[in-house]
């Protein structure tokens, strides 16, 4: 191998930099991709009357296609739904469920198939103190908009987290 | 409960009441219609001072309606586990409210499925809407 002059070795050292600065972004962008399904309006106005509309891709099919066939026992609440909500709703849930890459990583329904038991979410919140989930204006994990606050969007990156005090 | 016998006006009266109250698809309707249908359903008089109890009284389970709607359904409330905003249920507050009989449908069933343990009748939707209709501003 030829020793490089040093401002070229700067300069490799960048690209490589560049490339991994790059990669990263790239990640990014394919969970964003991932959790931006296409909209289904009936899904956004019967879902999401009660809780964000969580996006379909954080939870793998196996999970979905449970929660929806128990609607009538929700978390401890009736979410019963008429049989074409109810077949519109399972059919696009199941075809975008599960894209996001953290869940497509380990696609293992978590405990009660909730998106909050999941060992990446648990994970990605375990610097959140337990003083800042019982705040009023947090309450719940189910409350996503509470800190990010793009979360009506799908759009959960930590650019657009604001953590109430 | 249903009368033993029925005049053929008071029959078909029941039967629009009928596609009313059971259509699946949005059927657009007033909150005072909605009333009205309930109202001949239960056969009997809306009280609106017993929609109100209804609606402020846990009824031997964790939540009363008011655990959701508010104290007063004139404003905004909350969803008692979700923190979800829910618009005011009151229709002069939420011109929104009671205009589509199969979402009024829909919501009876699980909210009183969740307070009471069971769908209420249409009687107690009666009493129910009959005081939220006393309601104004």
């Amino acid at each position: 191998m030829i020793a490089k002059p040093p401002s070229t070795r700067h300069h490799a050292l960048l690209a490589a930099l560049a490339g991994l600065m790059l990669a990263a972004a790239a990640h990014a962008d394919d969970d964003a991709r991932a959790l931006a399904a296409p909209p289904l309006p009936r899904y956004q106005q019967e879902c999401g009357a009660c809780h964000p509309a969580y996006p379909p891709g954080l939870l793998p099919a196996a999970s979905w296609q449970r929660l929806m066939s128990t609607l009538p026992r929700h978390f401890g609440t009736d979410a019963s739904l008429d049989a074409a909500a109810q077949n519109e709703i399972t059919l696009w849930l199941d075809q975008h469920a599960g894209t996001a890459r953290k869940v497509r990583r380990n696609p293992t329904p978590p405990a009660e198939d909730r998106i909050s038991r999941t060992a990446w979410f648990v994970d990605e919140h375990r610097e959140v103190p337990a003083s800042t989930w019982r705040l009023p204006a947090v309450k719940s994990a189910s409350n996503c908009a509470a800190c990010h606050t793009l979360a009506d969007k799908g759009d959960f990156s930590e650019r657009h987290i604001r953590i109430p005090r | 409960m249903k009368p033993q016998h029925r005049s053929r006006r008071t029959r078909g009266a029941a039967v629009a009441i009928t596609i009313l109250l059971n259509a699946v698809e949005a059927v657009a309707a007033t909150p005072t219609e909605l009333l009205a249908a309930y109202r001949q359903a239960a056969g009997v008089a809306a009280v609106p001072a017993r929609g109100q109890q209804l609606f402020a009284t846990p009824q031997g389970r964790d939540w009363s309606c008011a655990s959701c709607h508010g104290a007063l359904p004139t404003q905004a409330g909350k969803h008692a586990s979700t923190g979800r905003p829910i618009g005011a249920l009151a229709p002069a507050f939420n011109a929104e409210r009671f205009t589509d009989s199969a979402k009024v449908e829909k919501w009876f069933r699980r909210n009183c499925n969740d307070v009471i343990g069971r769908e209420c009748t249409a009687a107690e939707k009666a009493d129910l809407l009959s005081w939220l209709l006393t309601l104004t501003p």
